[in-house]
């Protein structure tokens, strides 16, 4: 905890989940002296305090670990390197000559400089509004990570039966915690013809406790006026339109969304960070530097990551190139290699990359596809027909990510690139 | 011993909030009404927001009268009351050259209810609007429309009402009325789902329900209240604003589809018109949200589908009386009357758009009605037509932030990270002098839950401090009253 806030810091982070946390370590161990990390809730580690469910860590660790030892791990790194932070505070604001302004209970109002700030304030979910769900607004629909808090943090059931929209992962993992409470999850309905979340949640969540769930289906209507009392459920065609005929009352009290997650980058546009489209995350060079000079982004904020592994790791990129940012120690005029999406990619992460940075260092390109292959692929970085690099898939899903590692050894042919343009093929 | 009033107001919507602050004034024991936990829950608590100049309200009707009568009384009453209100000016938007013939019609209609109006280029237009359609070809611009918020209007004629004097009365149902037992068709006061309570007045502003109270007065029985549903959509602010009012050119049923700017800057398009028989069936449904796209792609073809933010409904309560000036061919408005028939009864229907408009001058006709009728209304030496704003910080600039927060700590708190909405406004609408005692009316207070996460942030936090404030257990705090609980149990209990 700050004990006494100063008004100037080398790198403020905002948010203190997995990226903050990763961020503000990073930056300090490299030479950053005054790091502070400021979050919204009461404590230090984001949602995954209220991630309960193991599965953390794999990769990191090589552990399997619930959310909040994940967490735990690097609050005790953090105090140790001596970062100071800000609790139950929210930034207002934040603007392109890295000003922070931030308003708390204990810490009262107050404006901060920065020499360099990694936003970290990780992403929201998809509300009802978002994919149209027709009916009224009654109590009982809620994002899946709102119902998730309640009994995890707040120790409240929010429902007795349960139908679940959606088969992202937080959805999925909810249907086993809420029968592990006692309560009755009926189902789960997903509009596309395939899993959103991960496989291992669909097999630990979903089949081990025999949740049906219902791929091209989806909720036509919610009925009840003061509270939830039943969903209609509808198949769906290859359009997403209601298949007439198919529809089939499910009595619940409580509608669970788990319908996708948006990086929350309101207070970046605020800073005049540049978004794509496409991630709703700002456009990123391999440093995680967004086009504000100064400001770095880490984490479900630059776009939504399946495994905490890999938002810990950008956070530890960003934190670094703020701190050598605060520092002066940056590679002056860089000359970027733009990445682009190819075929059945829906986008690249990062959007530039500086070959530079391959003399030292690796850097991952992420992707999502647009279509799930259930065979062998083959995933391609080229720049017209030159061939830079590829790995082979035994898959693809748009709900897991695909990346493939640059190297020291490609530093050439990147170096001479128009671009990087990633596709995917079968072998 | 029953309580005995003057006047009794069924209905706090925003015709009986308004009126209940008008009667104020005088020394009258007032009691208002309302079925529902809070007020404007019903047609004031979703439509589109705006105070219409009154340039297409059919001219010699009632509607046009108390549209025009009402319309210059906003801006002084926003102040009174310090509720959102912005004089915007409005457009009928016509796209092509046939649309843009007709609004001719318009301009002769406003002339003839004495709006002024004038119709200028599409060039111009799309100077003043950007985002609007390339194919628009002009538009009529009415300097006098403006936008306002629905909610703090209603709320807080409804609060000045109560800090003087008004009696409030929530989940207060009316059921019928009694009777005069020495004089004939004299109303002497009503039963409700909390008690008798008589009053030498019964005001029926009962809004949707206005023909079914009516009927138990044995007032026109062939009046019927006809629910129309409209839908509209709610964008997000970072990524459109639209900063106007923009109406399409209307149809013979309503203003049509528009795309309007709101005091909160979220862009608002909606809404169509449907007939529906549930007076409370505020669904939306897959081809209404198809139809407002639509017509809002129309007049802002840049509109994208991944802005939303909100959806709802709302709807009208619209009426079938009769024009009382019978050179007039208009069945659909307003009743604003004490009817012959029977005593002690006075009618208020058909408050369809502009009844939120209309409103005020509503109000100060059911003075002069009962003026007419014989009550020396006298007014009170200590009225006080003000009603305090309290703070909203999102609106502070950064200084009077910092002053705020160090006065009451509880203001830096924020708890709606979206419309930044913070503890200390919450706080205070729970102990304000109409208690906000459900999410519903905290939302609708200070605009909580109502941005981009719809209340996934706030919402455990809220239900939180409803609980601490009111002395409550969080399973007994709901959205909008019994039966809207959020929570059930706690976790590791059986059942």
């Amino acid at each position: 905890m700050a004990k006494q806030l100063k008004s100037q810091y080398d790198v403020i982070v905002v948010g203190a989940g997995p990226g903050g946390l990763a961020a503000a370590i990073s930056a300090k161990k490299n030479g950053a002296d005054d790091v502070l990390m400021i979050d919204r809730d009461l404590e230090l580690g984001g949602i995954l305090l209220q991630c309960i469910h193991n599965g953390f860590g794999v990769d990191t660790f090589k552990e399997d670990l619930p959310g909040p030892s994940y967490a735990q791990r690097f609050i005790k790194e953090a105090q140790g390197v001596g970062i100071d932070y800000l609790l139950d505070s929210m930034v207002l604001d934040v603007t392109s000559g890295r000003k922070v302004f931030v308003t708390g209970t204990r810490g009262g109002f107050k404006e901060l400089q920065a020499r360099a700030i990694v936003i970290a304030m990780g992403c929201r979910e998809r509300t009802r509004a978002q994919i149209g769900i027709p009916g009224p607004r009654p109590a009982g629909v809620y994002t899946a990570g709102l119902a998730q808090r309640w009994v995890n943090v707040e120790g409240y059931m929010p429902g007795k039966r349960f139908v679940i929209l959606g088969s992202g992962d937080i959805g999925m993992i909810m249907a086993r915690r809420l029968t592990f409470e006692g309560a009755k999850v009926e189902r789960v309905l997903e509009v596309m013809p395939y899993l959103t979340g991960l496989s291992r949640n669909y097999v630990q969540c979903l089949m081990d406790f025999d949740i049906p769930l219902q791929l091209r289906h989806t909720v036509k209507r919610i009925i009840g006026k003061d509270r939830v009392k039943a969903v209609e459920a509808v198949q769906v065609d290859d359009r997403w339109r209601p298949v007439p005929g198919t529809g089939e009352m499910i009595p619940c009290d409580t509608l669970l969304l788990s319908v996708g997650l948006i990086p929350e980058n309101e207070l970046s546009q605020k800073a005049g960070v540049i978004l794509d489209p496409m991630t709703n995350g700002p456009f990123v060079d391999d440093g995680f530097a967004t086009n504000i000079p100064g400001v770095f982004a880490a984490g479900n904020v630059v776009h939504v990551y399946d495994l905490v592994d890999w938002v810990t790791k950008t956070g530890l990129t960003a934190g670094r190139r703020a701190a050598m940012f605060a520092q002066g120690h940056c590679n002056e005029n860089p000359v970027f290699v733009p990445t682009a999406a190819g075929e059945n990619i829906r986008y690249v992460v990062p959007h530039r990359i500086d070959p530079e940075t391959l003399t030292q260092d690796t850097i991952m390109l992420q992707m999502r596809v647009t279509q799930p292959m259930e065979e062998a692929v083959l995933v391609r970085v080229t720049d017209g027909d030159t061939l830079i690099a590829k790995k082979r898939e035994r898959y693809v899903r748009p709900g897991e990510m695909v990346s493939l590692k640059l190297r020291e050894r490609d530093y050439d042919s990147v170096r001479h690139a128009k671009e990087l343009r990633v596709s995917v093929a079968p072998l | 011993m029953h309580s005995r009033y003057d006047v009794i107001i069924i209905g706090a919507g925003v015709v009986g909030c308004m009126t209940a602050r008008w009667l104020s004034r005088y020394a009258l024991k007032i009691l208002l009404i309302e079925k529902s936990s809070d007020v404007c829950t019903g047609a004031t608590a979703a439509n589109s927001a705006l105070i219409h100049a009154g340039y297409d309200a059919v001219p010699g009707t009632l509607k046009a009268q108390m549209n025009v009568k009402a319309n210059p009384m906003w801006d002084r009453l926003s102040e009174e009351l310090r509720f959102g209100f912005a004089r915007t000016g409005a457009y009928i938007v016509a796209v092509g050259e046939d649309e843009f013939q007709k609004l001719d019609i318009f301009l002769d209609r406003a002339g003839k209810n004495g709006v002024s109006a004038e119709i200028i280029s599409g060039e111009k237009m799309r100077k003043r609007e950007p985002n609007i359609s390339p194919e628009v070809f002009g538009a009529l611009f009415v300097p006098a429309g403006g936008v306002c918020d629905p909610w703090g209007a209603t709320i807080a004629a409804a609060e000045n009402a109560v800090t003087n004097g008004v009696e409030l009365r929530l989940d207060t149902e009316f059921q019928d009325f009694l009777w005069s037992e020495h004089e004939p068709e004299r109303i002497v006061g009503m039963k409700t789902s909390q008690g008798d309570f008589y009053g030498r007045w019964v005001i029926n502003a009962a809004g949707l329900f206005a023909d079914e109270v009516m009927h138990k007065a044995g007032v026109r029985p062939e009046f019927r209240i006809t629910p129309r549903r409209g839908e509209y959509f709610v964008m997000d602010r970072n990524q459109i604003q639209i900063q106007n009012v923009l109406f399409p050119v209307p149809n013979a049923i309503s203003k049509g589809i528009l795309v309007t700017t709101t005091l909160h800057g979220n862009t608002l398009i909606g809404p169509n018109a449907e007939n529906i028989e549930d007076k409370t069936g505020v669904d939306v449904t897959p081809e209404g949200m198809d139809e407002i796209w639509e017509g809002g792609k129309k007049l802002v073809p840049g509109l994208d589908r991944r802005h939303i933010i909100a959806v709802f409904a709302g709807l009208r309560p619209a009426g079938n009386a009769p024009c009382l000036n019978l050179d007039v061919d208009y069945h659909h408005d307003f009743v604003i009357e004490i009817p012959d028939q029977v005593k002690g009864f006075v009618n208020l229907a058909g408050m369809e758009s502009p009844g939120l408009t209309a409103a005020p001058a509503i109000a100060e006709r059911v003075v002069e009605l009962l003026q007419e009728a014989g009550e020396g209304l006298k007014p009170k030496a200590d009225w006080d037509p003000i009603r305090p704003a309290r703070p909203v910080f999102r609106s502070l600039s950064h200084e009077e932030q910092a002053a705020l927060v160090a006065k009451d700590s509880r203001y830096g708190r924020v708890i709606c990270r979206c419309e930044s909405v913070s503890e200390g406004e919450i706080v205070a609408e729970i102990h304000a002098p109409i208690p906000a005692t459900t999410y519903d009316a905290i939302k609708r207070r200070t605009w909580l839950g109502a941005g981009r996460c719809l209340g996934g942030f706030d919402m455990p936090r809220v239900v939180d401090i409803l609980a601490r404030e009111l002395g409550k257990d969080p399973l007994g705090i709901t959205k909008k009253g019994h039966g809207s609980e959020f929570l059930f149990r706690r976790t590791k209990e059986v059942g």
